[in-house]
């Protein structure tokens, strides 16, 4: 927990009118805290609540490394860049960050898979990558890439790719990012091919 | 980042009762945040209408859909309607932004985005859009103009509009609902409020850049309106310079339908990345409707489109895109 400082801003603005009192589900925790209107989620996360999975890559929703998953229940989280959500605009919300997807002594299957597959080297925009991953398998109908919208299409090699586009890795892990997720795709979403 | 107060609305009458001079609407912040991190916009006062919009997407009695502003580009890319009906819109989606953003952005949003110019978003550049009469970088000698106009520009600006929805909207014939203030006077009807065609919501620059829609100040798009289903078959394709999460270079949205008697009975054209608003393409359109479908009828409609087009100093390179991407598009949708 820092001391309420956070990079970019300066001292942040706590009168009242500029601040908001919002209360959020994080990681399962019921937590209720006073922000800076101009608090991201990412920055509260980070800086506020202590969660350091998330990490800030480029705080423009370009590089993916701060997804985590937003939902009014932790069932329905949507991956969503947390540096682009105000703080203040979520409000009641369910957030999943990494710390909540698996422990170091009870992986989620995605990072037991990373982990197999040798999916990153410097590590930085995994648990991004993981959190994007676990929403996208929940997402439904065609991608850009779908030759047939009509159809949900199976999770191919390409698929995945396409639909993990929003996640960038600078060391270029991606193939082995590619086969992780694969290989944690339920049998019936899968098809042959690239 | 300037402080900002934070206003949360729950009906477009109470949003549009919340506006000053200086304040913004939020929807799902993905193009909002960004710049204002950047300081090119810094209202005094945000204010949220996610919950002030529908989120709904419903089927009108006429077969058309009616679009809540408030509906995430994730959700009108996967509805089932959309994917069948109106294939070019769901394929526009499908290709606009990354997964993520996708899930946040709106409807009403995604309209309403700022231009990618790199010059309007580098607050240490001339801009007139930004901050009018400072002059247009893009201008310059040796100016990084790839990705601006080819079409429509001025020599004040020459931004493009970067949304893929857009582009499909504006060749389906959409109309777009507007809650407005009582400010905006008798254009807006008894209700306060107004439909605006598509194409005819975004404007050329001309000398004011400043604006990119019609819409006045307060003014919110609180609905997407598109018409019954054309017959005739419908594409989307987007040329860009990685083969994903990149903005267009130049797209084209089209619609051909042909009659029993093998003539071309209704053709639409949009281009996205060529100009300041959606560009429908009108010019090319009278050249395939009615006549026969095929190489001549296609490779004259792209000429007769791009014939007036002014690219600037480096991005001659989209008229031959432009020109080519048309009658290839045009020709996939032959039966």
């Amino acid at each position: 927990m820092s001391n309420g400082w956070w990079p970019g801003y300066g001292v942040p603005v706590m009168d009242s009118g500029y601040a908001t009192d919002i209360t959020m589900t994080v990681n399962g925790e019921p937590c209720a805290v006073r922000v800076d209107n101009r608090m991201s989620v990412l920055d509260l996360l980070r800086e506020r609540l202590g969660l350091t999975g998330p990490k800030k890559g480029c705080d423009h929703g370009q590089c993916g490394a701060c997804t985590v998953l937003i939902g009014t229940g932790l069932a329905d989280g949507r991956r969503v860049n947390a540096c682009l959500a105000l703080a203040v605009a979520h409000d009641g919300a369910s957030i999943q960050t990494i710390e909540g997807l698996g422990k170091p002594d009870d992986l989620h299957p995605l990072q037991r898979s990373f982990l197999r597959h040798d999916a990153f080297q410097c590590g930085y925009c995994t648990p991004g990558q993981l959190c994007s991953a676990v929403g996208m398998l929940s997402e439904p109908g065609p991608s850009a890439i779908t030759a047939d919208l009509a159809a949900d299409p199976p999770l191919t090699l390409g698929e995945i790719r396409e639909r993990m586009s929003g996640n960038l890795c600078r060391c270029g892990a991606y193939v082995n990012i590619v086969e992780a997720i694969a290989a944690e795709v339920p049998k019936s979403a899968t098809g042959t091919g690239t | 980042m300037k402080p900002f107060t934070y206003v949360r609305a729950g009906s477009p009458a109470e949003a549009v009762g919340e506006f000053r001079d200086g304040a913004a609407y939020l929807g799902g912040g993905t193009n909002l945040v960004d710049l204002m991190r950047l300081g090119v916009t810094a209202p005094a006062r945000v204010i949220d209408v996610t919950g002030a919009v529908s989120d709904e997407i419903t089927v009108r009695d006429s077969g058309g859909l009616t679009i809540g502003a408030g509906v995430r580009n994730s959700d009108l890319g996967s509805h089932p309607l959309v994917r069948e009906r109106y294939p070019m819109l769901a394929r526009a989606v499908l290709n606009g932004a990354s997964g993520q953003v996708r899930n946040a952005a709106t409807v009403g949003g995604n309209l309403l985005q700022r231009t990618r110019c790199p010059y309007f978003q580098d607050v240490t550049m001339p801009c007139n859009k930004r901050s009018p009469g400072s002059g247009c970088q893009a201008m310059a000698p040796g100016a990084d103009t790839e990705h601006l106009a080819i079409l429509g520009h001025s020599s004040f600006c020459a931004a493009t509009h970067p949304s893929d929805l857009a582009v499909a909207l504006t060749a389906l014939n959409t109309r777009v609902h507007v809650a407005s203030p009582a400010s905006v006077g008798q254009s807006a009807g008894p209700d306060n409020s107004r439909w605006i065609e598509m194409p005819g919501l975004h404007r050329l620059p001309g000398g004011m850049p400043e604006q990119d829609t019609v819409l006045q100040p307060g003014e919110l798009i609180t609905e997407v309106e598109l018409p019954p289903p054309s017959s005739g078959r419908q594409a989307y394709r987007k040329v860009r310079e990685r083969a994903s999460f990149a903005f267009a270079l130049v797209s084209v949205a089209a619609l051909l339908d042909i009659g029993p008697d093998g003539l071309v009975r209704d053709c639409r054209v949009a281009l996205g990345g060529v100009a300041h608003a959606p560009w429908r393409a009108h010019a090319a359109e009278r050249v395939v409707l009615g006549a026969r479908p095929g190489d001549a009828a296609f490779a004259g409609a792209a000429e007769a489109e791009l014939r007036y087009a002014r690219p600037l100093p480096g991005n001659e390179y989209k008229v031959v895109l432009a020109r080519n991407l048309i009658a290839s598009v045009l020709e996939e949708l032959m039966p």
